[in-house]
């Protein structure tokens, strides 16, 4: 394992320590619990929206913590969920009285955790809490004998989009309805050129030839659909972009917003020239790109590979995503 | 009959021999998960380990409740939850007992299985703990109802969840990110049954 680390047991710790002197005037970070904060949090009148999730998917989530988008982050250690306790904190300290959202993506224990502490939350009164839980992957059939899609991509643009309502002062019965609304018009489809390695696994989670692509894969090095040969970038583009129009019901009134993101080891030139073949596609398909966003957004530690997200598009959420966000990792018109 | 004492031993022994298993456990996660079992269930038993040193415990139900509540907040994924709710519920069952006897660990263990399964939302050839867990109920009852002691229902059972672990190499997983392989999943031990067979393991060596 060659990594620019200490130890592989602080790795989390480490990081949060380095966000914090990389953005003081933004974020305040909670070391002993692991929550990035928005610097200014609680916002009185305000729906508080916490999310989180294991870590190594930089700079989801913690990175997106500011106004605009996300009031706290929850960080576990890598890949795994972060604990019942975070959450209860994160929520209790961005309570300004409109109640918080729980925005949780749909992995078996980030859904028990984010559920026990709704439980625990419940039991201690006070807070008002709604929870959307994100499952926009199509590479994983959603029946009963899956635990259903999981939650990628379309985390970035719909804590962009839902942290634009809030900030406008939507109540969090709104902000709730459009986060599901989201989750109902977004879909996303990844592949990995090659592994990643846990830092306290010491080895690659997966073994992938060097001619091999693993389609469908997931955020933590899950395997996807399918082992297949290593195809040009037109090719590969293809087996991303088709699955996502076929599950998506159409594009919106104003098109689609599509994300084209890294998965944290292929450079911008490759992304860029994915896009290229996405955009190409996608026109051919009569499918109009309302907003675009490339680089790597949710990452799976030094994993090389990309993936698509498609989000149907209307006029209120080109405006939503075209809102001021000023975030360590989404910066505009702030 | 097993006391604080026992069950204090229960959750040292276990600690031990999940932080033994560590790397194997991981091994089992990496074919079908995402490879941090061992590491995640060393690090929540490891505290849970450290717990008697930090205060005193009246009696197995206040002891465990604070197993089950360390699990849930240092552990994380899903398995925090899983083995968090375990040790609540039976806690919550051995509420007041001092003398576990080997009904009340039947009952106490029940409590802990239906939390698992209640949490979980797992069924029987899910190929999850639950398929370790529910032979070893059975198993663990049935000699109780035979007339075993202690030492011998907990021997069977540890001997049951084995069994059960070893059938999940030919189920397909349905739940957890295992359920993502599909029929890829079949094939491989779930790591869930196997730490769960080494918590009954501990119980054998500990609480008779």
């Amino acid at each position: 394992m060659k990594k620019l680390i200490n130890d592989p047991g602080d790795v989390v710790a480490e990081a949060l320590v380095g966000m914090a002197a990389a953005h003081p005037d933004r974020l305040r970070i909670d070391h002993e619990q692991r929550i990035v904060y928005r610097a200014d949090a609680p916002r009185q009148g305000k729906v508080g929206l916490v999310s989180g999730g294991g870590s190594g998917h930089e700079p989801l989530h913690g990175g997106f913590v500011g106004p605009g988008m996300l009031d706290a982050a929850c960080a576990g250690e890598v890949f795994t969920s972060p604990v019942p306790d975070q959450m209860m904190a994160a929520t209790r300290a961005v309570d300004g009285g409109a109640g918080v959202l729980h925005l949780v993506k749909n992995y078996t224990g980030d859904v028990m955790n984010f559920e026990m502490a709704a439980e625990l939350a419940a039991a201690e009164a006070g807070t008002e809490v709604a929870s959307v839980v994100i499952d926009d992957d199509v590479a994983v059939q959603d029946s009963l004998y899956t635990a259903g899609r999981r939650g990628v991509g379309l985390t970035v643009l719909l804590e962009k989009i839902v942290g634009a309502a809030a900030e406008e002062g939507r109540s969090l019965q709104d902000c709730a309805d459009l986060a599901r609304a989201l989750v109902a018009d977004g879909r996303s489809m990844g592949m990995a050129l090659t592994s990643c390695t846990v830092p306290s696994a010491g080895r690659p989670t997966f073994d992938l030839a060097e001619d091999e692509i693993e389609l469908g894969v997931g955020i933590h090095g899950e395997p996807g659909r399918e082992r297949r040969p290593l195809a040009p970038a037109r090719e590969v583009a293809a087996m991303l972009v088709e699955p996502v129009l076929a599950d998506l019901d159409g594009a919106g009134d104003d098109g689609v917003i599509v994300l084209l993101n890294g998965m944290g080891g292929t450079p911008l030139i490759e992304l860029y020239l994915m896009y290229g073949e996405v955009a190409r596609l996608l026109d051919g398909a009569g499918v109009r790109v309302a907003r675009s966003l490339v680089g790597n957004y949710i990452t799976s530690l030094e994993m090389a590979g990309c993936s698509v997200t498609l989000l149907r598009a209307d006029e209120e959420r080109v405006r939503l995503w075209d809102a001021p966000v000023n975030t360590p990792g989404l910066r505009w018109g702030a | 009959m097993a006391t604080v004492e026992n069950f204090t031993a229960w959750v040292h022994d276990f600690a031990r021999t999940i932080a033994e298993h560590s790397e194997q456990l991981t091994d089992l996660d990496r074919a079908i998960g995402d490879g941090d079992h061992g590491s995640n269930m060393t690090r929540g038993t490891a505290r849970c380990a450290q717990l008697t040193d930090e205060q005193t415990f009246t009696g197995p139900g206040d002891y465990l409740k604070k197993v089950g509540m360390t699990l849930v907040s240092t552990v994380g994924g899903a398995s925090g939850p899983l083995y968090g709710t375990f040790f609540l519920r039976m806690a919550t069952s051995l509420t007041e007992v001092d003398d576990v006897g080997p009904e009340q660990l039947g009952t106490a263990l029940e409590a802990g299985v239906e939390g698992i399964l209640t949490r979980g939302r797992a069924e029987r050839g899910d190929a999850t703990m639950y398929d370790a867990l529910a032979p070893a109920l059975e198993s663990y009852r049935q000699a109780v109802a035979d007339g075993a002691d202690l030492a011998g229902a907990l021997a069977a059972a540890a001997k049951a969840a084995a069994e059960g672990r070893d059938a999940t190499t030919d189920m397909v997983a349905r739940k957890g990110r295992a359920s993502y392989l599909g029929d890829r999943s079949r094939g491989h031990l779930d790591p869930g049954a196997a730490s769960a067979t080494l918590l009954l393991e501990s119980a054998a060596r500990t609480l008779a």
